[in-house]
């Protein structure tokens, strides 16, 4: 996924851009609306996500712009902006939702995906692994052609361990990517989702490993 | 005085005169039938005096009315007026006694006599009556009817308009041209001196109020008077108390030309008799306003009143000729008409009432007229 | 009628006015005709042939006669012999004088007050020095009358006056009140946002009035604009250096290996995240109140509303394995504020979804109940108890079950007081014996043909 990210504020910027690399995400960052608006002439985006107040104007002038020459490039708004009426016309305009700073980048996540969701599935996010197909958009899973049910944690805890096989993430960096900071959740909680996974990937020739003491990685089938 | 009628006066008449009279303890007639010689009763002269009695004649003395006038009027002139009168109020005797205008006003200013209504054809002195206080005010809805002109102070009142005319016998002023202005009547008197010598006739202003007005009036609108009066002077004037008189002498070829003649009496003679010819002159022509009032004597101001109302009523409401015998007036003031010039009530008439005024007015009259 | 009252004072006062200057004028005017009156007199006597010439002009007391029907009375003498006239008219000593040297007094005379006048004039006869005196009176039956008739014509014209100043008031107040009563009629027509410049006609003297009304809503719209822009850029100062700092703590949380180090960041992150919500209801409840004050309601389907704000809410939900199940009624209207309506179910709901446990469902009922529109929202949360329910809709108040997650407490304050401001209820209570809570709102219900009639 190619996300343009339209944000002022260098610090919050990056540290965005880098929550959305550990996803896998490639993102290019503009602070202004001119850069923003040369970004999207050359390149096609699957999101942008858009900060309103910006140093050389209002982020709701592009996302105007975009609409009224037929740009459908979902766009999810960053707003500091707490006024209701704000929100709303901000649909209005056209975007495809809005976040509130300061945001959880699990609700960030949820809502890009929830975006792009609607928007309709592309076929690149269809992964295959061995007897194992799993679009993350659609959120759902077949192994072997048959249709399983994820919940969402379940679903979420595949799609990281999807992102980059063969990595090792700690139960701890998985509780962070899962729950909110607001949830008081154990690391046993992982176990559970990593057990229910496990049960659902069986004949699909992926599995998950532990590694004792530091956590789980995802393995391909040995081809 | 030189026409005193005496109408024939029935025994029943005199008796209820006498009644009324001692009644009201003016003597008059008392003194006249019985002799009876009093300087003080008899201060005033009278010209004639008739009784009407009552139509219906009524039993209590409550209900019985009797109305006392002096007048300068002819009785024949006012006898319609009073048997109209009498008609509307059949209750109502009338005493009607005439008296030159001088002889009124000596009667009512001097002797305050006993009479309910004064009525005078001599209008200054009835203003210097009311002026003086010997007058009554009396107001009711014919007085507020009749016109400004027509009442001073709601105690004078006038009932008709006359003019001062040239009273002309045709056969005298045959072959010539009947004068229709004062300086034409002195042109043609100088012209024919001899024509005319003693047969011209005017008021004796010392014996007849209403001369004295005429003269006054004359004196103050135009200068052709005075050398009028020393014309008719030069040619040996007759002077006279009356107008009746005056026209009379005209008729009868005495006199070929009458100067400031009552109108209304000469036109009625000249209805009937077409040797005199009656001329308004056209310089300017006199109006005069017959008056009357309600003398501070009156012992009945309230039949008074509706006496006077009738007369206004006759004067500017009715359109009855029958009864109203001078000249019918439009309440519009006829100084709109071209020549007239009408006297009018008010403090000016007092000017030439005034002693001094009057001395040497009749001084210099007397001077141009009489050529003493 | 103290406009009577005062319109009576005023007319009296004109009474009093015109009646002492016209008694004064009558007077003047009739001391002036007696004086030209005496001066012709005095000018028309002469010597004449060694004696004196007394010849009263017509003049002298016709004019006397111009303005009324008085009685005139004269006096003309040599020293102090009479020569003509009323030899027992008083002579005028000692009264008023005149400038011209008349002197004036009012005598009894005859029965009559007399308005009398008196002048002189030096004469030499026969080398021997005369006085003549003229006295000229008269009666002042036309002074009263005139004063009668001003008196009377005054009093009709003050009777007059405050008739007709009174019934002009009257009218004057009604024709007057009619386009301020248009006029406050076009102001309260107005919605609560409405905060253009006043154009409806005003009448002339309302010109001020209408004025100083723009200027008020010239500063209003300002003060407002400013006080929406102050709200939206204490907001984005507030939530954008914690969006900065969250964004950083997340990302070094993924960096950090130590477990209290981590612990710490995730602390941090917590109250960061307590401060900005805090800070987006205290925003959101000022702007609450704001808007309650002058709500504008309009028809709003709450069955729509609600399935906006779910469907808008469902990522949230979905993180954490949430079902939201929505029943709907067709033609739930309520005579509302839309934004305010949606803001008090995404409180609620963002409630629910916070509180309730993982994996579990929030039913969400919209449904009729007579006359009224009800929203129920019923969670497997830790609930309320009875006593805690009316504590929790005062602001800041927090369930004591619930101390660690992340709130600020005035989310039931914005929604008890959105639905207050609707005529509508709010009540807190259990979804079942055992567990979880159930908010329910009532709110009036109007049916279209209702509105639009």
């Amino acid at each position: 996924m190619r996300y343009l990210l339209v944000e002022d504020n260098l610090q919050l910027a990056s540290a965005v851009a880098d929550r959305l690399s550990l996803s896998g995400h490639a993102v290019d960052h503009a602070s202004e609306l001119a850069t923003a608006t040369a970004f999207v002439s050359t390149t096609d985006y699957d999101l942008i996500l858009l900060d309103i107040m910006l140093p050389d104007g209002d982020g709701r002038s592009l996302l105007q712009h975009f609409r009224t020459v037929s740009d459908e490039t979902p766009v999810i708004v960053l707003t500091a902006r707490s006024e209701v009426s704000d929100r709303v016309s901000i649909l209005d305009l056209g975007a495809d939702d809005y976040i509130m700073k300061p945001f959880d980048f699990s609700e960030l996540e949820a809502r890009c995906r929830a975006v792009l969701r609607r928007r309709g599935g592309t076929a690149h996010n269809l992964v295959s692994m061995g007897k194992m197909q799993f679009d993350s958009m659609a959120g759902s899973l077949s192994v072997n052609g048959q249709a399983i049910v994820l919940r969402n944690k379940e679903l979420r805890l595949l799609e990281i361990l999807l992102g980059s096989p063969e990595t090792l993430f700690s139960k701890a960096r998985l509780v962070d990517r899962l729950f909110s900071y607001d949830e008081e959740v154990s690391e046993n909680a992982i176990e559970v989702y990593v057990a229910r996974l496990r049960k659902h990937l069986v004949n699909s020739g992926v599995s998950i490993e532990t590694v004792r003491g530091l956590g789980y990685k995802l393995v391909p089938p040995n081809e | 005085m030189r026409a005193v009628a005496h109408p024939w006066v029935t025994p029943c008449q005199i008796y209820q005169k006498i009644r009324a009279q001692a009644r009201f303890g003016v003597l008059v007639l008392i003194a006249l039938c019985l002799s009876v010689t009093n300087a003080t009763v008899l201060a005033y002269e009278i010209e004639s005096d008739t009784f009407f009695p009552a139509i219906e004649e009524s039993h209590s003395a409550a209900e019985s009315q009797r109305l006392e006038i002096l007048s300068t009027g002819d009785i024949d002139q006012f006898k319609p007026i009073i048997d109209d009168f009498q008609i509307r109020n059949p209750s109502v005797a009338i005493r009607y006694v005439t008296a030159s205008s001088t002889e009124v006003m000596r009667a009512i200013y001097d002797e305050q006599v006993v009479f309910d209504i004064a009525i005078s054809s001599a209008m200054d002195l009835h203003t210097k009556l009311a002026n003086d206080g010997y007058a009554q005010v009396y107001e009711s809805a014919q007085t507020q009817v009749a016109p400004d002109f027509a009442r001073w102070r709601n105690e004078v009142f006038t009932f008709t308009e006359e003019p001062a005319a040239f009273v002309v016998s045709k056969k005298a002023f045959e072959g010539l041209d009947i004068p229709t202005t004062r300086q034409a009547l002195i042109t043609i008197l100088r012209k024919h001196a001899e024509r005319f010598r003693g047969k011209i006739g005017t008021y004796d202003i010392r014996q007849s109020g209403l001369g004295y007005l005429f003269a006054g009036q004359d004196a103050r609108n135009s200068d052709t008077y005075w050398r009028l009066t020393e014309v008719m002077g030069a040619l040996g004037v007759k002077t006279y108390c009356c107008s009746s008189q005056m026209i009379q002498d005209v008729a009868e070829g005495d006199i070929a030309i009458a100067y400031n003649v009552l109108g209304s009496y000469a036109a009625t003679r000249a209805e009937q008799d077409d040797s005199i010819q009656v001329v308004l002159p056209t310089d300017y022509t006199l109006l005069m306003q017959r008056s009357v009032l309600i003398p501070k004597t009156s012992v009945s101001p309230a039949l008074a009143g509706s006496f006077i109302d009738h007369l206004l009523e006759l004067a500017w409401q009715s359109e009855d000729e029958s009864v109203y015998p001078f000249p019918r007036l439009s309440t519009e003031d006829p100084l709109l008409s071209e020549s007239h010039v009408p006297i009018r009530l008010g403090p000016g008439l007092l000017v030439y009432l005034d002693k001094a005024k009057r001395s040497r007015f009749v001084r210099e009259w007397e001077d141009s007229l009489l050529q003493k | 009628m103290s406009l009577l009252a005062c319109v009576a004072t005023v007319a009296l006062v004109l009474f009093v006015i015109v009646q002492s200057y016209a008694s004064r004028l009558a007077e003047d005017s009739q001391d002036q005709i007696l004086q030209a009156s005496a001066t012709s007199i005095l000018d028309a006597i002469s010597i004449r042939q060694g004696g004196l010439l007394v010849d009263i002009p017509y003049s002298a007391l016709s004019m006397l006669g111009t303005l009324s029907d008085d009685r005139v009375f004269y006096r003309i003498q040599r020293g102090n012999e009479t020569i003509t006239g009323y030899d027992d008219l008083p002579v005028s000593t000692g009264g008023n004088r005149s400038k011209e040297g008349f002197e004036f007094q009012t005598i009894n005379y005859r029965g009559d007050a007399v308005r009398a006048v008196t002048g002189s004039r030096d004469l030499t006869l026969n080398s021997e020095r005369v006085v003549v005196f003229v006295t000229v009176g008269q009666t002042r039956n036309g002074h009263e009358e005139v004063l009668r008739s001003i008196v009377q014509n005054t009093l009709l014209l003050c009777l007059g006056f405050v008739t007709i100043a009174s019934l002009i008031g009257y009218l004057a107040v009604q024709v007057s009140l009619m386009p301020l009563r248009e006029f406050a009629d076009a102001i309260s027509r107005r919605g609560p946002h409405d905060l253009r410049r006043v154009t409806a006609r005003a009448p002339t003297e309302m010109a001020p009035l209408v004025t100083s009304l723009n200027d008020l809503i010239d500063r209003l719209r300002f003060s407002l604009a400013r006080t929406e822009d102050f709200l939206t850029e204490a907001a984005h100062r507030v939530r954008t250096p914690l969006a900065t700092v969250r964004a950083e703590a997340e990302v070094a949380l993924h960096r950090v290996e130590k477990d209290e180090n981590r612990q710490s960041l995730r602390n941090m992150i917590r109250a960061i995240d307590q401060t900005s919500r805090a800070a987006g209801q205290l925003i959101d409840h000022a702007m609450v109140s704001y808007r309650t004050d002058s709500v504008e309601l309009k028809p709003v389907d709450v069955s729509n509303l609600c399935e906006e704000v779910i469907s808008r809410l469902a990522p949230v939900a979905e993180l954490r394995d949430i079902v939201v199940n929505v029943t709907t009624q067709a033609d739930c209207l309520v005579q509302g504020d839309a934004i305010l309506l949606q803001n008090a179910v995404q409180n609620l709901l963002d409630n629910a979804i916070k509180y309730s446990p993982s994996g579990s469902v929030i039913d969400v009922v919209i449904a009729m109940d007579g006359q009224h529109v009800i929203v129920s929202v019923s969670d497997d949360g830790i609930g309320f108890s009875d006593t805690e329910a009316e504590r929790l809709k005062q602001r800041f108040a927090r369930g004591d079950n619930a101390k660690h997650i992340a709130g600020s407490g005035l989310g039931l304050t914005i929604v008890a007081e959105v639905v207050n401001s609707h005529g509508g209820e709010l009540s807190l209570g259990r979804r079942n014996a055992f567990r979880g809570a159930k908010v329910i709102i009532r709110l009036p219900h109007i049916s279209l043909c209702e509105e639009s009639g």
